[in-house]
């Protein structure tokens, strides 16, 4: 057991911190009440190396581990979810399954221009009908020739309107359930394919969430992601480890929400007193930090587990349950210690309580998650 | 043949963090976390932009100070500068600035050739602004202080730079080779690079006193011609506001306002 960090992992805090607070603190607020995707932001994140890190440098990765990758979606997220949700969905969902389940020629042609960051990747899974029942997928890919069609519609697709390359699951066939389904490399370009309705939302408003389109998509043979039917496999594989990403940016979104108030309690005075010496003040902030570094052990052990190699889906679905119950629970508490302020926009707790809910839907809602830990621990 | 960069860099604490202890009102250091002191940062930034510009141009970054000085070369690395050099000695502690330059005149000449010389302005934890030109005098180059401004000729060998001065700038041509301090005002420094954090071209050597052939009776505590008569933190002053406003009765009315608004008046 070693609970310290490596120097490595030090210097990735010490760089994401000082990156985010520079480039990503000043556009938070703004980019949040626009609605207005940070493409500048993403710009800067590819240049230093922040979409690639968990990957070899071989494929033009930055040869890090998934600790520092879980450091830096809370770094970033700490000061704005949505730009740690781009990095997670691009890093997480569309360069791991590429990564992991791509054939040479598949990593050769797409990682290196998604891990140095030129092109931005999202994953399609999400339908109208099958959310949490992922298994209903009613996008379908048939063989014609050599080229697979698609058609079908996704929804909620995070970085969906920025991407240029996606992970796409399809029915191939029906028959066989979960077994009859198939994941396909998808590029921005390809003939009918379209982005449809971009999704307004409560949070992480700087973030892109859009449908994905397809009519009669033609893509060639060997887009096919791993064998024909192991897409459900590839699908919940990525999530596994999505799972670290997202409950990274829990963890980031609750730490930053911690550390504002922090300074605000410190300042704030009522009843001739600092709200920092009020003893049931002192005992939340002390509920909220304990909670902090116990979501922030579960996902950096769920990580670790991922670099050894070792079965961390329900790890991982223990950290992402846990931080984002404790993102939710401390930026509602954080909006509390403000008052009326705190529901203003003059502080930034108000962004991250709206941002902190949807860590506990996406990529598996709160009850997904339960269902992979009980499953665990139970058995199925 | 490379264009060869030295950079003299200090890891300093980071004042951000600092805290003072009311009752001595000297500096709490403990826990304090160690920075590449900002002024170095802005000449390493200056000479790897140059890299960036031209061909084969090598940075070498010295640093004297403890063994776990070797952090800030280990960042300089994973900024983009080519090679790091810890001179760590018990023999340079307690060094002043005459001292220290002795020591770093010394790691330069061991390291042989170079063509330019750059190093910080001075360092936030003691502001002396000396170590810099007094190793240019020991290097017996020419120098050019409080470098605002730097551009380099494509033959590499003429420079042009803006030194700054408190109510208006110079500009100096010098040729390499030269020795160059930097102000904030030089550029924006770069972060670390993923890639580099990771993979370094870990080339870092830590040189003893030995390694560099100083003379010993130059260097040290007992050496060091300065005598520290007390030092002391000024109190710290408030962030001061400018009130704008285009004409005499908009500036007295935005003052009025913002006197309002603290409730001063």
């Amino acid at each position: 057991m070693n609970f310290q960090l490596t120097k490595e992992q030090e210097f990735v805090r010490k760089m994401v911190r000082e990156f985010a607070t520079n480039e990503v603190e000043p556009l938070a607020a703004e980019i949040d009440q626009e609605h207005r995707f940070p493409v500048e932001t993403v710009e800067k994140m590819a240049k230093y190396g922040l979409l690639g890190v968990p990957f070899p440098t071989e494929y033009s990765g930055a040869g890090g581990d998934h600790i520092s990758y879980a450091i830096t979606v809370e770094e970033l997220s700490r000061v704005c979810a949505s730009t740690g949700v781009i990095c997670s969905a691009h890093t997480s969902l569309c360069c791991w399954p590429i990564f992991n389940w791509g054939n040479e020629e598949q990593k050769k042609k797409y990682l290196p221009d998604l891990l140095s960051g030129k092109k931005l990747g999202a994953f399609g899974l999400t339908e109208p009908g099958a959310g949490t029942d992922a298994a209903g997928q009613q996008t379908r890919a048939v063989l014609e020739g050599d080229e697979w069609v698609l058609n079908g519609s996704k929804v909620f697709i995070t970085n969906g309107g920025y991407a240029e390359t996606f992970v796409v699951m399809a029915m191939t066939d029906k028959s066989k359930g979960t077994r009859g389904i198939s994941a396909f490399i998808v590029e921005k370009n390809d003939p009918g394919f379209s982005i449809g309705k971009t999704e307004d939302k409560l949070g992480i408003c700087a973030s892109s969430t859009t449908e994905l389109i397809f009519q009669d998509c033609r893509i060639p043979q060997d887009r096919l992601l791993g064998e024909v039917g192991q897409g459900f496999k590839v699908a919940m594989s990525t999530l596994d480890g999505g799972r670290i990403g997202i409950a990274s940016q829990a963890l980031g979104i609750a730490q930053g929400a911690l550390d504002v108030t922090v300074d605000y309690m410190k300042a704030r005075k009522q009843f001739g007193k600092r709200l920092s010496d009020m003893e049931a003040l002192r005992f939340d902030v002390a509920e909220m930090a304990t909670r902090i570094e116990a979501a922030r052990l579960l996902i950096y052990q769920a990580a670790d587990m991922k670099d050894k190699h070792l079965a961390y889906g329900p790890k991982s679905a223990m950290a992402k349950l846990f931080a984002a119950e404790t993102a939710m629970y401390v930026t509602t508490k954080c909006v509390q210690l403000h008052g009326g302020y705190g529901y203003t926009k003059d502080y930034p707790v108000e962004r991250m309580m709206r941002d902190a809910k949807i860590t506990e839907i996406y990529e598996g809602t709160s009850e997904v998650q339960k269902i992979v830990i009980a499953a665990s621990v139970l058995g199925k | 043949m490379a264009f060869k960069i030295i950079v003299c860099a200090k890891q300093v604490p980071d004042t951000n963090e600092i805290r003072i202890n009311p009752e001595t009102g000297t500096l709490i250091r403990d826990g304090v976390p160690s920075i590449l002191n900002h002024d170095d940062a802005n000449a390493l930034e200056e000479a790897l932009k140059i890299k960036d510009k031209f061909d084969d141009v090598h940075i070498t970054v010295i640093t004297m100070g403890p063994p776990q000085a070797k952090d800030l070369l280990i960042e300089c690395l994973a900024m983009g500068a080519d090679e790091g050099i810890l001179v760590s000695d018990r023999a340079v502690g307690g060094s002043d600035t005459w001292a220290t330059s002795n020591v770093l005149a010394a790691a330069v000449h061991k390291v042989g050739d170079y063509d330019l010389l750059f190093a910080g302005r001075q360092a936030i934890d003691g502001d002396t602004a000396q170590v810099g030109p007094q190793l240019a005098e020991k290097m017996d180059v020419p120098q050019v202080t409080y470098v605002q401004k730097f551009e380099i000729a494509d033959n590499m060998k003429d420079i042009r730079v803006e030194r700054a001065l408190e109510d208006g700038y110079e500009v100096i041509d010098i040729q390499t080779p030269c020795m160059l301090t930097a102000i904030k005002e030089l550029n924006t420094p770069r972060y670390m690079y993923m890639k580099g954090i990771f993979n370094p071209d870990k080339d870092i050597k830590v040189w003893n006193a030995k390694d560099i052939e100083v003379d010993l009776t130059t260097v040290g505590l007992e050496a060091s011609p300065t005598n520290v008569f007390r030092s002391f933190t000024p109190k710290p002053k408030g962030k001061g506001v400018v009130v704008e406003g285009d004409t005499d009765k908009d500036l007295a009315k935005n003052l009025l306002i913002g006197l309002k608004g603290k409730h001063v008046i």
